[in-house]
């Protein structure tokens, strides 16, 4: 892996896709942090991975499928019982525009 | 007076010499007093739990007492949904959450008659390998050897309380990491971390989906074994869980025909003491007649704490997208757009570990970066895998030290950068990592502080690490 180096602008634009807010001691920490750690994963550059196939699972598994049937599933009652933000049963979320 | 064992609890309740509610009460009254000092617990659910206690009394008295956990008294790492008891994975984000259903391993637990007493301690979400990165506005859970001192983690609370109680009592814990074995060994009990898949992860608040694992903690290596055979297989609604047929672990001998594999490059790592320690309890064994073999796993030694942390904080950060103060958890006045309230409740709600592993890996699957990092962990992962087969081509079960250290001390803890920390998971990550059964058993003490052997065995073959866990535990008592 090319040697990365995460400054204020990429630290920045991670944190809003991660959608955080972070403040200044916040930025200041993490920035020294993803120093020490990125550095640390730069151990993985030493070692050659051609020819492995990625491990999603560390186990095999096979894909389950069930029929195409509709199931019990939560009432919407019950769907709304942990939600404070909510009208005409519905959730009730912030403005999309 | 020697402690109970869970099956001689429930020889007790089955001949009517214990009372289900009086014993759950004493049970009950004690998580309440420890709490004040130690926190192993968030919730204590004592009006369900005398509920469910009552219930299974008035079942006795008509002569219906089946059941492989009648009675018992279960404490829950807070990250397992229990229906209708707050369930927050140690979160803020999670606040006033009530499941509205049990987990699998909770239905599988209740059908055996065990009385769900709380739920524990833990670093939030499992992050973290001391229990001292707790959520916001929680108390971090503190070792019954010595409260100076860290449970580890991240199912502190869980090993904590099973340290702490003088009752029977069993515990579930959750391993990404090395989350059950880590607390373990810091707390001197009995920590089984199963196959991943073995047990259904249905109703788990989850961390990383392909590394995270619940199992079970004990006084004992029967009270942990007799519990990850009730909560272990197959479930329709996980479909990664497997489909092989689970074999009993509670009644096996110990056994001395396995061929023990010591890992020496993860001894290589550890404080003087336990290394000590580790080797004290091999040596015994070997005298009581067990094949002895050095193996070396030297890509996992290596490699193994960076794939883990690029990995597991790369499924973190997909999987904690979902908490954004909508249907259920923390939440705040609807003020501005989507992305302002959702970062505003965010970011009041996670704390500043959880925080860091969502930027790792949020960064570590961006367009440009995915390739090197992600892609490249999960490369490397097949690679350590197959070192580990190739072990297991020789000997039977691996050993080593669970933690290079003894439980720390909270200012020594403070000491640590990050990467010092995750470091310290040197010797549990490679097996979950790769997916492999493995038990924390205490074998000795080191500094007045107990130390753990981590025996580790290959895919499904919980039972070689179960009889090996039993004859360490003999030897060592």
């Amino acid at each position: 892996m090319a040697k990365q180096t995460v400054d204020k602008k990429l630290l920045l634009k991670v944190a809003a896709n991660a959608r955080l807010n972070l403040t200044e001691k916040e930025v200041n920490l993490f920035l020294k942090d993803f120093k020490e750690i990125l550095k640390a994963f730069e151990t993985l550059d030493e070692i050659s991975v051609e020819g492995e196939k990625p491990s999603f699972q560390p186990i095999q598994l096979e894909n389950v499928v069930r029929k195409d049937e509709v199931e019990k599933c939560l009432s919407q009652e019950d769907a709304l019982k942990n939600t404070r933000n909510k009208k005409d049963g519905y959730f009730m979320g912030p403005k999309a525009l | 007076m020697k402690q109970q064992t869970i099956s001689q609890l429930i020889s007790s309740i089955k001949r009517g010499e214990i009372s289900v509610v009086e014993h759950i009460e004493k049970i009950l009254e004690e998580a309440k007093q420890t709490n004040v000092m130690l926190n192993h617990f968030n919730i204590i659910a004592k009006d369900s739990a005398l509920k469910q206690a009552k219930e299974i009394d008035a079942g006795l008295k008509t002569g219906r007492h089946k059941g492989k956990l009648l009675g018992v008294p279960l404490s829950v790492k807070d990250c397992i949904c229990v229906k209708d008891i707050e369930s927050r994975a140690g979160s803020k984000i999670l606040s006033d959450y009530f499941p509205l259903f049990d987990a699998t391993v909770i239905a599988k637990a209740r059908a055996e008659g065990a009385i769900i007493i709380g739920k524990t301690a833990q670093d939030e979400f499992g992050f973290g390998t001391f229990s001292n990165n707790t959520g916001v506005g929680f108390e971090k859970p503190l070792n019954p050897v010595n409260p100076k001192r860290s449970c580890g983690g991240s199912s502190g609370g869980s090993a904590g309380f099973t340290g702490a109680t003088k009752f029977a009592h069993g515990s579930l814990g959750q391993s990404t990491g090395g989350s059950i074995a880590a607390p373990a060994s810091f707390c001197g009990v009995v920590g089984l971390t199963p196959t991943y898949g073995r047990v259904s992860r249905y109703g788990l608040i989850d961390y990383a989906n392909s590394l995270d694992k619940i199992g079970s903690i004990g006084k004992t290596v029967e009270d942990a074994a007799l519990l990850l055979e009730v909560i272990s297989g197959h479930d329709v609604n996980d479909s990664t869980s497997l489909q092989e047929k689970v074999s009993g672990l509670s009644d096996l001998k110990p056994s001395s025909d396995l061929k023990i594999g010591i890992a020496k490059d993860f001894f290589e790592g550890c404080e003087e003491g336990v290394q000590k320690e580790c080797m004290k309890a091999i040596d015994k064994l070997e005298k009581a007649g067990s094949k002895i073999e050095e193996i070396s796993l030297p890509l996992n030694v290596k490699y193994g704490v960076a794939a883990y942390y690029l990995v597991s904080t790369t499924e973190a950060s997909t999987n904690l997208a979902r908490y954004c103060g909508m249907r259920y958890g923390l939440h705040d006045k609807i003020e501005g757009s989507f992305n302002e309230y959702f970062s505003n409740v965010r970011s009041k709600g996670f704390s500043q570990e959880a925080k860091r592993r969502i930027l790792l890996g949020t960064f570590a699957r961006m367009a440009g970066f995915r390739d090197a990092y992600y892609l490249k962990a999960m490369k490397l992962r097949t690679k350590l895998i197959k070192e580990f087969q190739e072990a297991f081509g020789k000997v039977d079960v691996i050993v080593n030290p669970t933690m290079p250290i003894v439980a720390p001390t909270f200012s020594e803890i403070e000491e640590l950068s990050p990467m010092q920390e995750y470091a310290m998971d040197l010797c549990t990550v490679p097996a979950n990592l790769a997916g492999l059964p493995h038990a924390s058993v205490p074998v000795g003490t080191s500094k007045k502080m107990p130390v753990g052997l981590m025996i580790t065995a290959n895919h499904l073959e919980e039972e070689k690490m179960v009889k090996a866990s039993l004859a360490f535990e003999e030897v060592c008592k």
